[in-house]
């Protein structure tokens, strides 16, 4: 028994002190890619061109879909001007769609706070249940770890249940295939109005690399309302924590 | 093993040609004797040829000699199954019969695996229903039936379990998948292209690593392309910390699962520290852009490799603190001692791989008996445990880490210096190879076949957790019902890279 005190002395105190506090990224983390489009050179595309999902075109500026977006190397490989360098910036969760499409230099529209009739009900305890549906288990794990003493979820009073007649909300990854239409459906049913949905990953916004596959139906908010984007491949899980505590208003400003 | 058919390594390119074509009962012969003899069936998989008829391919791997063999025949219609002479087919068949329609005659549960529409022809039939099939039932005074799943309780991916149980004992338990399915092997097959790279990766997320360095060696093979040997050292140095990444987390789970929760916590937040280490090289928890063909996308500088020792040590110094604590406990042992027992004789019979079989007793591991890439010059040693039970797949995974942590010191400590990468050429056309990595729940099997202009003709992926999923349902048998969530979680199979 001793022995398991001096362990526990040994292990400390991990949980990291975010939001006060910035997060320890590794160096080479690849958060929102910034584009430099005075370099590009007229003509070329390269960027787009190798861009596994098609979240990158041409315009008058370079548009970069943050919800297709891998966060691969490929585009900043590919660039013969070096334009493109993987940013370090892992805020990038927005309330909708459309505002994690970027243009030049442009940053995405950070999501706020839910609707206030919804953060009366939720914004202090907010019950989510998590579905997979299609989900490679990267986004599902780096969803799970914010159950660990690193991130602590539970003491922005933030938790996932098992049932979703518990939850306010669903958390959704994957690209939802044919096979989890129904299950997805009939969750989102059992769980009590009101009630949030969040997408995370690229497959669960956009497809990400199964994007029209036959096999798959989705992405997420052509099913169900989706109140919070969490872009990535998977998302790093501060950045997936970032978005949660935007949404119930733990952290307010982009800046 | 007919003496007509070519014996070739892993990650080795061969020509098609030289594959014998065998009528269907010398085929079923090669396979039944080969198994019998010892060898494993890596891959039996369908393809469409000359968009007419069914061929069958099977890919026997013979440990005692390192080397692998292939044979394959014609199927149209129905063809006696090989299942009951040769059980380790009994889930090939299934999705073969699912995919290409071909009947396996005899089969004793012939049921769809994943549940979509016939890939033959082109022509997309009607899919059926998931998870709607004629399960096993029993009938009797107080039987009853429990129904789990899809969506389960946890952050977990989905599956359908059916336990049929006489008050709390399982008799028997089925497993319905599918609900992953996605179709990322179909989409494989019609690379290689820009998107392919990123679909090995999201085959098993999890597993990123040991399925990118299958499809990336099978890509080398076929292209005669020579990984430059600090681009070897890193790839195995990054499929040795997903494997303690994972096998860590399992046990955190593990000791989760029967309440002892200072293990849990201490396992759960270590786990982080590997995928850490993995992140430090590449920038991505899980190896994303880590492995590339030719080599690895990025390389370690000299002057770091200082830290990544010393983050290793650390991280290693706590989960050996945190082990002991669950190894010394004795309400944690009793129970996970004589819990889900898999016979060593069932684990044969079936082709378990990974841990679940080294807990058998099984000696069995890829980087030693078909190494490739490092492991053709750095033995790590095969780790293994007779009993068969819980606390074997707990421990297996124990011995793995430290035995992982020693080579990734010892591998970094002299990291070679040159090019990482070496980039590949066009694929030979008409040529087949067959990539084989020990990932970190087993044995991972890739079969590309390359078509006349140096495209995929057919891709095939066989994940661990292919042959294993028939091992969590034996291992329940007359287990207690609320005894589930451990035997599940001392297997962690995947469903994704099952359902694909």
């Amino acid at each position: 028994m001793s022995s398991l005190i001096f362990t526990r002395i040994r292990q400390g105190k991990r949980t990291i002190p975010f939001p006060e506090v910035e997060p320890a990224l590794p160096e080479r983390f690849r958060g929102i890619p910034e584009i430099d489009s005075s370099l590009c050179v007229s003509g070329c595309s390269a960027c787009a061109e190798v861009c596994p999902t098609d979240a990158i075109s041409h315009g008058a500026a370079v548009k970069l879909d943050l919800g297709r977006c891998l966060f691969c190397p490929e585009c900043a490989i590919a660039c013969p001007q070096q334009a493109i360098h993987p940013g370090n910036d892992y805020r990038m969760a927005a309330n909708r769609r459309e505002d994690l499409i970027l243009t030049g230099a442009e940053t995405p529209k950070l999501a706020r706070r839910m609707a206030d009739e919804l953060y009366r009900v939720l914004g202090r305890s907010l019950k989510l249940r998590q579905v997979s549906a299609g989900g490679c288990n990267a986004c599902e794990a780096d969803v799970n770890v914010l159950n660990t003493v690193v991130f602590d979820l539970g003491r922005f009073g933030i938790q996932f249940v098992a049932s979703p007649r518990h939850a306010d909300g669903l958390l959704i990854t994957g690209p939802v295939t044919r096979n989890m239409l129904a299950a997805l459906e009939k969750t989102h049913d059992a769980v009590p109005d009101p009630k949030v949905v969040i997408a995370v990953g690229a497959c669960a916004i956009s497809g990400g690399p199964f994007r029209g596959h036959p096999e798959t139906v989705g992405p997420a908010d052509r099913i169900l309302p989706v109140d919070l984007f969490v872009p990535g491949c998977p998302p790093h899980p501060v950045t997936i924590l970032d978005g949660l505590l935007r949404l119930v208003g733990r952290i307010r400003d982009s800046a | 093993m007919s003496s007509s058919s070519p014996s070739f390594h892993a990650a080795e390119a061969i020509p098609l040609a030289n594959v014998p074509e065998l009528r269907m009962p010398e085929f079923r012969d090669a396979v039944v004797s080969s198994v019998n003899g010892g060898a494993s069936l890596s891959a039996l998989l369908g393809r469409q040829r000359d968009g007419r008829y069914l061929e069958l391919l099977a890919v026997l791997a013979n440990a005692a000699t390192g080397r692998l063999s292939i044979v394959r025949t014609t199927a149209d219609g129905a063809y006696p199954c090989l299942t009951l002479d040769c059980p380790q087919a009994h889930w090939f068949e299934r999705e073969i019969a699912e995919q290409w329609g071909a009947i396996p005659e005899g089969h004793p549960w012939l049921k769809p695996i994943r549940f979509h529409a016939l890939h033959r022809n082109g022509v997309v039939a009607e899919a059926p229903a998931p998870g709607v099939t004629n399960f096993f039932s029993m009938r009797g005074e107080e039987v009853h039936e429990v129904a789990v799943g899809p969506v389960h309780a946890g952050i977990i991916e989905p599956g359908h379990f059916r336990f049929q149980c006489h008050g709390e004992r399982v008799f028997h338990l089925e497993i319905a998948l599918g609900y992953q399915h996605r179709g990322v092997e179909r989409a494989l097959a019609s690379g290689p292209d820009k998107r392919t790279i990123h679909l090995a990766e999201t085959l098993c997320g999890d597993t990123t690593v040991g399925h990118t360095t299958a499809y990336c060696e099978a890509l080398e093979a076929l292209s005669d392309t020579q990984v430059p040997p600090a681009g070897q050292v890193l790839r195995g140095v990054a499929l040795e910390l997903e494997r303690m990444a994972n096998h860590c987390g399992d046990l955190g789970a593990l000791a989760g699962d029967v309440g002892y929760l200072p293990s849990a916590a201490y396992f759960g937040r270590i786990r982080g520290d590997f995928l850490n280490l993995t992140a430090m090289l590449c920038g991505s928890r899980f190896g994303r852009g880590m492995i590339r063909p030719g080599g690895v996308g990025f390389g370690l500088a000299r002057d770091r490799t200082a830290e990544f020792l010393k983050r290793l040590k650390d991280a290693f110094r706590d989960l050996s603190d945190a082990a002991v604590q669950l190894w010394d406990r004795p309400s944690v042992q009793a129970r996970f001692e004589d819990t889900g027992p898999v016979s060593r004789e069932d684990c044969i019979a079936l082709g378990l791989v990974g841990p679940a079989a080294r807990a058998c007793g099984i000696e069995r591991d890829v980087r030693r008996d078909f190494p490739s890439g490092i492991f053709r010059s750095v033995q790590i040693p095969v780790s293994k445990w007779d009993s068969g039970d819980v606390f074997a797949r707990a421990w297996v995974r124990w011995l793995e880490i430290q035995r992982s942590e020693t080579f990734v010191r010892e591998q970094i400590a002299s990291l070679p210096g040159g090019s990482e990468l070496e980039r590949p050429g066009p694929l030979r056309p008409n040529h087949l190879a067959v990539a084989m990595v020990e990932g970190w729940r087993g044995e991972i099997c890739h079969v590309a076949i390359t078509d006349s202009q140096g495209s995929f003709a057919h891709y095939k992926v066989v994940d661990p957790s292919f042959h294993n999923w028939m091992g969590l349902a034996l291992a329940m048998r007359g287990q207690q019902i609320s005894d589930f969530p451990l035997c599940n979680k001392s297997f962690n199979l995947s469903y994704c890279g099952h359902d694909l």
